[in-house]
């Protein structure tokens, strides 16, 4: 049965899309599935957006296109620069993506050497480079893991390592698919606390609801390609009839 | 799970395990070209070596016959080399029938054959004793020092890297298998030889689609962290005066020892 979208409105803060404006974004897979079917949001600094909607709703792939890994048609506009295959390079400094599978994100021997991995792309010299590995680790508290092999660790700590590995490019954005899958209750936990306490605007796809009623002010749905709501996460989450049509349930 | 069989580095504080990694990699490396290139029969020359072996055993606090026990897995290896016991024309020795086949062992074959198990042997042993000292980055970073291009470090860090991961998915899709591998009773469980070897070709194709997406999605993790074709690394090794000293000391000896083979 066809899922009828209606985009619903719900009172939200003015946004003129300082950070990310994203307008009619349209994406098909090369076998022809379309994934993306005019997708707009705008993010604005200290912004904390959760990310919603069921498995295929184009999440995953509306995520690849904010730092152009994927191009599609429309407008993707980043910190006001328009994404072009000339300022890519800026883009992805400022644009931090961490993949749903840790050991997708974590591709270097040591630890050290995948977080220090985007600040050397950038041609940062090795001085600022160590400083910023070491306040990386220090933001997801994994200061005594430098020197260890990334494929002894736990899946907690691979996720947590790999938000260092971006963090430590100072991006303006942090882009999170499924920070909190496959973790157990107290990996969960830290990663709760670590995401309230990182001063970064994020945009954060998940199935996790009662993470986004705890640490999301606003939620946008999507559903086969589109937002079908964007607004406050209160707001959202007492409208059931719109969390049922869209696979979801209230926390 | 975690599989870490491939993991050969033993942690220990010893002066070998201190030695800067292009120390040793550059001593193993000349060590076994010296080595396979001392003639038949440098008998003397095979006993410095091993002493050679030997101490750095002790050097490395592993125990004198660490590198010893491990060897043993290389000798099946060697066996390769079998024929040329009877292919070097020289004084016959003794003579056998093989299937329907008169083979004729001569001294001449004997003496390379002995050779080469002792230089095989030799050689694997440092080469044991290398891995066992060095972390493996820190042997990448050696062979990006020594002028090893690029593309092959990369792709043996990536290997290393992704080995335990794959090794997972391995038994991921076995244990799968094995699940499901039921049986009602009264009748024999597993199908026909045709068939499992079918599913077993599946689980194959399984494994390299998986692998393949897997790359494509690592390289998509590369390519947004800034990744555009070529890596940079930092790297922290430094030559200290014992490393110069280490590495003057053991060529020599490795030189010495291979002249003593020669003359």
């Amino acid at each position: 049965m066809p899922v009828t979208h209606i985009t619903q409105q719900f009172p939200q803060h003015e946004c003129s899309g300082d950070v990310l404006a994203v307008n009619d974004l349209h994406f098909s897979y090369p076998d022809g599935h379309s994934a993306l079917n005019g997708v707009s949001l705008k993010l604005c600094g200290g912004d904390k957006v959760a990310l919603v909607g069921p498995n295929g709703a184009g999440k995953s792939t509306l995520m690849l296109h904010l730092n152009g890994i994927l191009g599609g048609k429309g407008e993707v506009e980043v910190a006001g620069m328009h994404l072009t295959r000339d300022n890519l390079p800026a883009i992805r400094a400022m644009v931090g993506l961490v993949f749903q599978s840790p050991d997708d994100q974590l591709f270097s021997p040591t630890v050290f050497e995948d977080v220090a991995f985007g600040p050397l792309h950038m041609g940062l010299p090795e001085a600022e480079v160590r400083t910023r590995v070491d306040a990386a680790l220090e933001a997801v508290r994994m200061t005594a893991y430098r020197d260890r092999l990334s494929h002894h660790l736990s899946v907690g700590e691979k996720k947590r390592i790999a938000i260092a590995t971006v963090l430590s490019m100072n991006p303006s954005l942090l882009v999170l698919d499924e920070p909190s899958a496959g973790l157990d209750p107290r990996a969960r936990r830290t990663l709760i606390n670590l995401l309230r306490d990182l001063p970064i605007t994020m945009l954060v796809s998940t199935h996790d609801m009662a993470m986004v009623r705890e640490l999301f002010p606003r939620t946008i749905v999507m559903d086969e390609g589109r937002v079908v709501a964007d607004g406050l996460t209160m707001d959202i989450l007492e409208n059931e009839t719109l969390l049922n049509a869209h696979g979801l349930e209230k926390p | 799970m975690h599989f870490d069989a491939f993991d050969r580095y033993h942690e220990k504080e010893s002066f070998l395990h201190r030695l800067d990694p292009r120390v040793k990699v550059l001593v193993t490396v000349v060590f076994i070209i010296s080595n396979a290139l001392l003639p038949d029969g440098a008998w003397l020359a095979f006993g410095f070596a091993w002493l050679f072996v030997l101490v750095n055993n002790l050097l490395s606090k592993l125990g004198i016959g660490y590198t010893l026990k491990r060897s043993i897995i290389a000798l099946p290896f060697a066996l390769i080399a079998i024929t040329v016991l009877f292919s070097i024309p020289g004084k016959p020795l003794t003579t056998f029938n093989f299937m329907m086949m008169d083979l004729t062992i001569t001294d001449m074959g004997l003496l390379r054959f002995v050779s080469i198990l002792i230089r095989s042997w030799l050689s694997v042993q440092m080469a044991i004793l290398l891995v066992a000292v060095t972390r493996f980055p820190d042997l990448i970073h050696a062979l990006e020092h020594l002028r090893i291009p690029a593309v092959l470090t990369t792709i043996i860090a990536f290997l290393y890297r992704y080995l335990f991961v794959l090794t997972d998915e391995v038994f991921r899709l076995l244990r799968a298998r094995e699940a499901r591998s039921a049986a009602v009773p009264g009748s024999r469980s597993g199908g026909g030889v045709v068939w499992r070897a079918k599913v077993a070709g599946n689980m194959a194709g399984q494994l390299f689609l998986r692998s393949y997406e897997r790359s494509d999605r690592i390289y998509n993790a590369m390519v947004a962290r800034g990744y555009a074709g070529h890596l940079y690394t930092l790297n922290p090794h430094e030559m200290r005066s014992a490393d110069y000293y280490a590495t003057a000391l053991a060529i020599a000896i490795i030189f010495v020892t291979h002249l003593l083979g020669r003359f």
